[in-house]
C-alpha cells in the first residue's frame, strides 16, 4: 500500500520535474520509474507499523494549506522583521528554553519544530522522548519566555491540523 | 502592472538576504548567526521564488506556454526551502550542542539533559 502510493507520488514529482511539454524519451521514463521504485522500497521499510487515518482527510490538507499561507505567513513576517531589526541594532539577550506544547503525535511535533524554526527569533534544537523542544530564543526580554511567547497560536493550528 | 511587481519582490527578496549576510557576521555565537542564516534566506527566497513566478506565470498568460515549466519548478523549489531549511538548521544547532559549542545564553534548560 505504502510502497503503491510513494511510487505514484514520486513518479508524479519525476514528471512535474522533467516535462517540458515535448514528448519524453524513453530513457527518462526509464530512470523516473528506477528512481522511484527504489524511493519506494526505503519509503515501505520506513513507514510506520500503525498507520494514521485522520491523516487521509482531505479537509486537513486545506487545513494545512491554509495554515501554510494564512497564520504561519503572518508569523514569518513578523519574524523577519523582528531578526532584522536586531541584526541592524545588535540587540540581543539570547537564551535556551524548554516548553511543551503538549502534542501527541509525533508529525505534529516536527511540523510545529520547524514552524518555530522559521518564526520569531526561535529556533529548536532538540525534541526529548516526551515530545518536548528545546528552543533557543533571540531576545529573552529579562524574563523566562513561556511556551505562548515561544510560538504564538502555531500549537492550536498544529493540533487542528494534525489531532 | 507585472512590470513593478517582479522587480519588487526581487528587491524585497535580495534585502532579506542581504540581512541575513549581515546577521551572519554581526552576531556573536553559533546559534545566534543560524537565526540569521534560516530566517532571513528563507523569508527572501520566498520573495525571490515568487518574482520568477510572477514573470513566467505572465509569459505563460501572454501564449508563451513553455513557461508552465519556470512556475512548476519555482513552486517545487518553494516547497524543498520551507521543508529542508528548518530541518537543516535544527540539525546544525544540535551538532553544535553535542559537539561543545558553550552558547551565549542568559539560561540553558539543556543543560544537563544529554543529547
Amino acid at each position: 500500500m505504502i510502497f503503491a502510493l510513494v511510487f505514484a507520488a514520486c513518479l508524479v514529482f519525476y514528471a512535474l520535474l522533467v516535462f517540458d511539454g515535448t514528448a519524453l524519451s524513453a530513457f527518462s521514463i526509464a530512470s523516473g520509474v528506477a528512481a522511484s521504485l527504489i524511493a519506494a522500497a526505503v519509503a515501505a521499510r520506513l513507514a510506520p507499523a500503525k498507520w494514521d487515518n485522520k491523516l487521509a482527510n482531505p479537509v486537513r490538507w486545506l487545513l494545512f494549506a491554509f495554515y501554510v499561507v494564512v497564520p504561519f505567513f503572518l508569523e514569518m513576517t513578523k519574524a523577519n522583521l523582528d531578526v532584522a531589526y536586531r541584526v541592524v541594532t545588535g540587540r540581543i539577550s539570547p537564551c535556551i528554553v524548554k516548553i511543551s506544547p503538549g502534542l501527541k503525535t509525533t508529525l505534529g511535533t516536527v511540523m510545529l519544530a520547524n514552524s518555530i524554526t522559521l518564526t520569531p527569533g526561535t529556533l529548536t534544537m532538540h525534541v526529548d522522548g516526551k515530545n518536548d523542544l528545546y528552543v533557543h530564543c533571540l531576545n529573552a526580554r529579562g524574563r523566562k519566555p513561556s511556551c505562548a511567547d515561544v510560538c504564538a497560536s502555531l500549537p492550536e493550528w498544529v493540533r487542528r491540523v494534525t489531532e | 502592472m507585472i512590470e513593478w511587481a517582479v522587480p519588487a519582490a526581487l528587491a524585497v527578496g535580495l534585502l532579506f538576504n542581504a540581512l541575513a549576510v549581515i546577521g551572519l557576521h554581526r552576531f556573536p555565537d553559533v546559534y545566534t548567526r543560524l537565526h540569521a542564516a534560516t530566517k532571513c534566506t528563507t523569508f527572501g527566497s520566498i520573495f525571490i521564488v515568487l518574482a520568477a513566478a510572477l514573470y513566467s506565470g505572465s509569459e505563460w498568460y501572454h501564449g508563451r506556454p513553455h513557461n508552465a515549466v519556470l512556475v512548476i519548478h519555482s513552486v517545487i523549489a518553494l516547497a524543498a526551502i520551507l521543508l529542508t531549511n528548518p530541518t537543516g538548521a535544527h540539525a546544525i544547532a544540535r551538532a553544535a550542542y553535542k559537539s561543545g559549542h558553550e552558547p551565549i545564553a542568559s539560561e540553558d534548560a539543556l543543560e544537563g539533559v544529554g543529547l
